[in-house]
């Protein structure tokens, strides 16, 4: 990808650069659609249900139902709602949401842009879409989408420092904020070991930061029906839905990439397997503590997480930093 | 309806000038958490509740006043549809006040069999509430365990009587239907597979560090304030009063078993979360006895005249249903049908303190809290 970027701009290497970006748009769209399968089957086997197993063979294209008729719904506005708002927070959701991903090196080969200041756009960017949730909130006119749009900010701009105290550790090990050179460092032994305590507060964080169990807050549907996003339906709805599960997505592919060594495989010995195939093991694992926490956990109160989130992960995760810092500094010989 | 609580309060921050206004939140009667037609009107300041209006009636079907026109034996579906959810106790209580009236002899088999199913009817209503709690809290998962288990409540009453829900099982002078061969074998079965499964409960939900959060110190009262409100049942019980008329009035054959009256003394939701599961466990204690002294034989349904016509006069029973205290008043003038008919609805007593409870509390203490109280819209509005 970097040789193609290289090259000078002419319509061949300009039509090969959109042919790959649409490829990773279908790669993704086939996990969003499959994600959202199986979500709904573990989740249901773990509450003594089925799950989808109707359309298509063992219910695999009841996604492809789904989005199909969210799709041919009838495209409804709230009569009070502020309109150009209403219609543009949909897409500052989801915009950023895909954009994340052009930094994450899936394997040697695959990624799209090197940037050296890799992990830096990945937070910068996947904090706009806080924005997406509070238009939405607001835009709606809607006690409930206010309540779950403004909850949804508080729960953001708290865990996002955590979340990026907990890889600062990281930056100091590898030196490098570029995603693959921090996937090179961890050649010898990954990062869930020396940073165990920022995977721990990673983990957490990025858990609220998705909005999913137990931090479901924004869309509590037990207390504010289905918060921010009460008023939307058809497509703009789906737009929602679908940069929640992008966002697990890039939440998946960072962490195995800071913490889980990304590609490389779990011993030397088995490199024959290819990085690819490496990647999707340790994706999946995390995705699959995705259904697993849905599956089982009750949610936090809304209070209870803020004072979490500043009184707990963050000391936790700063604490890190400075015994990161100690560490490098012993090893180096400078303390 | 208080007028009042439809003007807010709007004030400006002398410090920076900021305008900051109330909020009027109607949550329901189509809301997820309200569990049915239950509607609050709340004004929240923030996410603080400042005061809530509870609005109900919106599944008031005029019972009483039907039963006006019915004969005694026609208003027992009636009573199903008063608490759903546990229809045992209600047949039980209109069934009791007809018989007191009219000095009936209940036959023992039938006592056994009431007794059994009001038990059983209180494990499945215990666990409809437990599952449909921690849905409100967030978990979706017990919620389906609970109703799994239930299930099996549920599978044995039609095997009984025909019906899952709506029973009509009970008559004046018995019941309608002797239990099947082999169903106090599948009931004894059924109690000891939930004696093994209440522990799978505990691990899950109950040390869950998230669920003691949310549910430990909030919507607290004490004795003093549940006497004044009239609370019974659990929601009494709670507060540390030992209130329990299965035993202080035994009814049925409630005092030939051994069982404990749990109470606790902290008066929160936690408090009621672990005293309704600890009525689980005394339930089953209650049923295994009946089971196994259960008579092999008898009459179900004891001398009755064709058309029960109580002598004139009035009576008042009350026997202890799982949401509390269910009594039963009725008015005759010696005809076929009732003169005056009433029904002392425990959640509708219990709903009462809501208001109270809800001030200062948070938007999602709100749903914890109306979830603790247990009720059921069918019996609120009867």
């Amino acid at each position: 990808m970097s040789a193609l970027l290289q090259q000078a701009p002419s319509w061949g290497t300009t039509f090969w650069f959109i042919l790959a970006a649409v490829a990773l748009l279908a790669v993704l769209l086939g996990f969003v659609t499959y994600a959202i399968y199986f979500e709904r089957k573990v989740i249901g086997w773990m509450q003594l249900r089925i799950g989808p197993n109707r359309v298509g063979p063992l219910g695999l294209l009841q996604t492809v139902a789904d989005v199909l008729k969210l799709l041919l719904k009838e495209d409804t506005r709230p009569q009070h709602a502020d309109k150009a708002l209403f219609t543009l927070a949909p897409v500052l959701a989801y915009a950023p949401a895909f954009a994340v991903l052009a930094v994450m090196p899936f394997t040697e080969s695959i990624q799209f842009a090197d940037l050296g200041i890799g992990l830096l756009y990945y937070i910068a960017l996947s904090g706009i879409t806080v924005l997406g949730v509070i238009t939405a909130g607001w835009a709606s006119n809607n006690k409930y989408s206010l309540i779950g749009g403004l909850r949804s900010a508080a729960q953001m701009i708290s865990y996002e420092v955590p979340l990026v105290m907990s890889v600062v550790g990281i930056v100091l090990l590898t030196g490098s904020m570029n995603l693959r050179e921090i996937v090179e460092a961890q050649r010898d032994v990954w990062n869930i070991v020396p940073q165990f305590i920022g995977f721990v507060v990673f983990i957490v964080a990025a858990q609220a930061e998705l909005n999913r169990t137990p931090f479901d807050l924004p869309e509590a549907e037990s207390e504010l029906v289905a918060g921010y996003h009460v008023e939307y339906s058809g497509f703009r709805f789906a737009m929602f839905m679908l940069s929640e599960y992008v966002y697990m997505f890039g939440m998946g592919t960072l962490i195995t990439i800071l913490f889980l060594g990304g590609w490389l495989p779990i011993h030397p010995a088995l490199s024959f397997i290819p990085g690819i195939v490496w990647f999707i093991l340790k994706f999946s694992l995390y995705v699959f503590l995705q259904f697993w926490l849905r599956a089982t956990m009750p949610r936090i109160r809304v209070d209870q997480l803020m004072s979490f989130a500043w009184k707990v992960l963050l000391p936790v995760a700063l604490f890190n930093i400075l015994l990161t810092a100690v560490v490098i500094s012993f090893q180096n010989g400078t303390l | 309806m208080n007028q009042n609580i439809l003007t807010t309060q709007i004030e400006t921050s002398p410090d920076n000038g900021i305008r900051t206004e109330e909020m009027l939140l109607n949550v329901g009667p189509q809301h997820p958490s309200t569990h049915g037609v239950f509607r609050l009107i709340v004004k929240i300041d923030g996410e603080t509740i400042r005061e809530a209006i509870p609005v109900m009636g919106y599944l008031h079907r005029g019972t009483e006043k039907l039963a006006e026109n019915l004969t005694y034996t026609q208003i027992i579906p009636y009573t199903d549809r008063m608490d759903y959810v546990s229809a045992m106790t209600n047949n039980y209580v209109f069934c009791h006040a007809v018989e007191t009236m009219m000095g009936l002899e209940i036959p023992e088999r039938a006592q056994f069999l009431r007794l059994i199913a009001m038990e059983l009817n209180r494990v499945a209503s215990h666990l409809v509430w437990w599952g449909t709690y921690l849905l409100d809290i967030g978990a979706m998962g017990p919620f389906l365990y609970a109703f799994r288990d239930r299930e099996m409540i549920l599978d044995l009453f039609n095997e009984l009587c025909g019906a899952r829900m709506t029973f009509n099982y009970m008559r004046i002078g018995g019941v309608k239907w002797d239990a099947p061969p082999g169903w106090v074998e599948k009931a004894k079965d059924f109690v000891q597979y939930m004696k093994k499964e209440l522990p799978n409960y505990h691990q899950l939900v109950t040390g869950n560090e998230i669920f003691i959060n949310r549910i430990k110190g909030i919507g607290k009262f004490d004795s003093k304030t549940a006497l004044d409100y009239s609370l019974s049942g659990v929601m009494l019980r709670s507060s540390g009063v030992k209130w329990d008329l299965r035993k202080d009035e035994p009814y049925c054959i409630y005092d030939r078993f051994e069982f404990d009256v749990p109470t606790a003394a902290e008066g929160d939701c936690m408090a009621r979360y672990h005293l309704r599961m600890a009525e689980i466990e005394q339930s089953l204690r209650i049923l295994e006895q009946a089971l196994d002294q259960f008579p092999s034989e008898g009459e179900v349904i004891g001398k009755v005249p064709r058309v029960i016509r109580p002598p004139a006069g009035e009576t008042y029973v009350r026997i202890e249903a799982p949401r509390g205290e269910i009594g039963c008043y009725i008015a005759s003038q010696g005809k076929d049908k009732p003169w005056r008919l009433k029904f002392k609805r425990p959640s509708f007593t219990n709903l009462q303190i809501l208001p109270k409870l809800l001030e200062g509390e948070s938007l999602a203490n709100m749903i914890a809290i109306l979830g603790s109280i247990d009720i059921v819209l069918g019996e609120v509005d009867c």
